[in-house]
């Protein structure tokens, strides 16, 4: 699909390299590299048959705690099961674990940031009293308030930990519509007769989209590391599920013996914690 | 003034009032009912009549109104109930366990004070441009790493590797280095990050281009003049940084076994305990909102250009 083979264009004639090429090289290497990271584990989770040719939970006999080699990149656990593929085959559940948790946190927490925003008044100060009220418990304590009413398990972790972002969101939601209100074109909306809710869909929520979704992408970050610390505490989805943080809990018995069962699975959380923050800061730049 | 005060007050114990009731509703009034879980088990072989005795005796029949009350009344007077599972009042079991964390959470933050100290420091003094951009770029690295599987690369490659911290019956002090180093590096990331921003900050104040045009030495002038400056500032995330202390206790007790605040936050959520977790997230968040109020109290005592624009508005 490149345009180098299709003839001499503008750019070309030019001089001047393709525009696609000039748009790769003002990419910064360490962007580049996170959504590789980000790239590669997505489809790890997608079809994880495709990177190795080991099971995600069943073991070999007679092959356990193999350092890593050729044959088993990372080496293999006490069950004889293969790491790389158990770090493979995990990824599904880590990923979609912080999708829902952010997806839970973006869409009620902006929701009633937007309405706190929006209406003002006493709405408003309701809203972040309560929104307040959470960010006055730590995050991991108010996640465990909320396992305990919901159960242990892998949807009931993304919950809680999605709920410990509600705050965060409505916070920036609410204080992106008192930006956009501000301006004149709102002003010119509602002053051209547009309902409130009309407004609200059409103006404030696309401008502020930008800085939410930045957010959004910091917090998918947060996701993955509170869910594999919830998975450690043993809260998360049930043994022989590869989750990443329940795989370090499990390296944990083999410390003295086996140091690749508890570095490599926490080498991997901190890659896309790092990769999904330094995409953030990406998109946080082009905020207005 | 005295408005802004009465303000502020109030509005601390507003959002306390709303804390102590969504945790009520959450983890008393809806499902989760640690005493069917404790005495319906069979091995109890308990009678209907029987449990139905026990549920009164807890305060548990009565109407959810009835028991917001009492539970509020009790909280108030210092009594934060009986923990089911292990039959012996809340706060003896917060009495036992509080220390512990405090001395690990107080020497975690000592610790992390230190850290950021040297880091800012190292990111202003070093010379060499990739040095000092790989020092800037640690705090970043410290956030993303997950606080259990730190202690547990601690204790890899201290106790394991080098053998330097024995894992076997450690010593009093030497028990506590790593637990210490594991709360300090995730607390030192936010420090350092407002720190060096602040510092920069304050560089760029027309005050530091007099002082070096009067011949002062950056070091000099980074300790005399900037630090204080840019030290201020960090004590608005204070309160933050107390719930990140906490919940890095959790973590770290857990990993390293030890008793405290965390492990008793552990047992409780495994034996849905809610009467122990109630009064951990309210404690809490008490601590929480009373570490803001008396920042945003002191914050124009300590920076009086901040207490004469107060005094102008309020």
């Amino acid at each position: 699909m490149t345009t180098e083979a299709s003839g001499p264009d503008i750019d070309a004639i030019d001089g001047a390299q393709p525009g696609w090429v000039a748009w790769l090289r003002r990419v910064p290497v360490t962007l580049a590299l996170a959504w590789l990271v980000v790239f590669i584990v997505l489809l790890w989770a997608v079809a994880p048959g495709l990177f190795t040719s080991y099971s995600g939970t069943v073991g070999v006999p007679g092959e356990q705690l193999r350092p890593p080699s050729l044959e088993h990149v990372l080496g293999t656990d006490g069950l004889g099961r293969d790491l790389y593929a158990r770090i493979v085959y995990g990824a599904v559940h880590s990923l979609s674990g912080a999708f829902v948790a952010v997806t839970v946190g973006l869409l009620s927490g902006t929701l009633l940031g937007l309405v706190a925003g929006a209406r003002g008044g006493w709405t408003d100060a309701t809203i972040m009293r309560l929104v307040d009220s959470m960010l006055a418990v730590p995050s991991l304590l108010l996640s465990l308030s909320i396992i305990v009413l919901l159960g242990f398990g892998t949807v009931e972790v993304a919950i809680a930990v999605g709920a410990v972002s509600v705050a965060r969101f409505a916070r920036l939601a609410r204080s992106e519509v008192i930006r956009v209100r501000r301006s004149d074109y709102v002003e010119a909306a509602f002053g051209s007769g547009g309902t409130f809710w009309a407004v609200l869909w059409r103006h404030i929520l696309p401008n502020s989209l930008t800085s939410v979704i930045a957010l959004a992408a910091l917090q998918f970050g947060s996701a993955i590391l509170a869910i594999s610390t919830l998975g450690f505490l043993g809260y998360g989805a049930p043994p022989p599920t590869p989750e990443w943080g329940l795989l370090i809990a499990e390296g944990r018995n083999y410390l003295s013996r086996a140091w690749w069962l508890t570095a490599a699975p926490g080498l991997v959380v901190v890659l896309v914690v790092l990769a999904a923050d330094r995409i953030s800061k990406a998109i946080g730049k082009t905020a207005p | 003034m005295i408005r802004y005060l009465i303000g502020r007050v109030g509005q601390a114990l507003l959002v306390l009032m709303v804390t102590f009731t969504a945790a009520f509703l959450l983890l008393q009034a809806l499902p989760g009912d640690a005493i069917m879980i404790k005495f319906m088990s069979p091995d109890m072989a308990l009678s209907a009549d029987q449990i139905a005795e026990i549920r009164a005796a807890y305060g548990a029949d009565l109407p959810i109104w009835e028991r917001y009350f009492n539970t509020l009344a009790n909280f108030l007077t210092g009594n934060f109930g009986y923990s089911i599972q292990a039959g012996v009042p809340v706060s003896q079991q917060l009495r036992v366990n509080l220390p512990p964390t405090l001395q690990l959470a107080s020497l975690g933050f000592l610790a992390a004070i230190i850290l950021t100290i040297t880091i800012a420091a190292l990111s202003n003094i070093v010379g060499m441009a990739w040095l000092r951009s790989a020092i800037q770029s640690m705090p970043s690295l410290f956030i993303s790493v997950p606080v259990f599987w730190l202690g547990i690369m601690l204790i890899q490659v201290f106790s394991f590797q080098l053998g330097l911290v024995s894992v076997i019956s450690p010593g009093p002090v030497e028990r506590l280095i790593l637990p210490v180093l594991t709360l300090a590096i995730p607390i030192s990331a936010p420090l350092s990050q407002i720190l060096m921003r602040n510092i920069d900050e304050v560089l760029a104040q027309p005050f530091v281009a007099v002082a070096k045009a009067k011949g002062a030495s950056h070091t000099w002038v980074l300790w005399r003049h900037v630090a204080r400056n840019a030290v201020l500032p960090t004590l608005t995330i204070a309160g933050v940084l107390f719930g990140e202390l906490l919940a890095g206790a959790v973590v770290t007790e857990a990993v390293y076994g030890l008793n405290g605040l965390g492990g008793l936050t552990n047992q409780a959520v495994g034996n849905h305990d809610t009467a122990v977790l109630q009064a951990i997230v309210v404690i809490s968040a008490l601590a929480f909102v009373s570490i803001n109020l008396v920042v945003d109290l002191l914050y124009p005592v300590l920076d009086p250009r901040l207490g004469s624009k107060l005094g102008m508005t309020a």
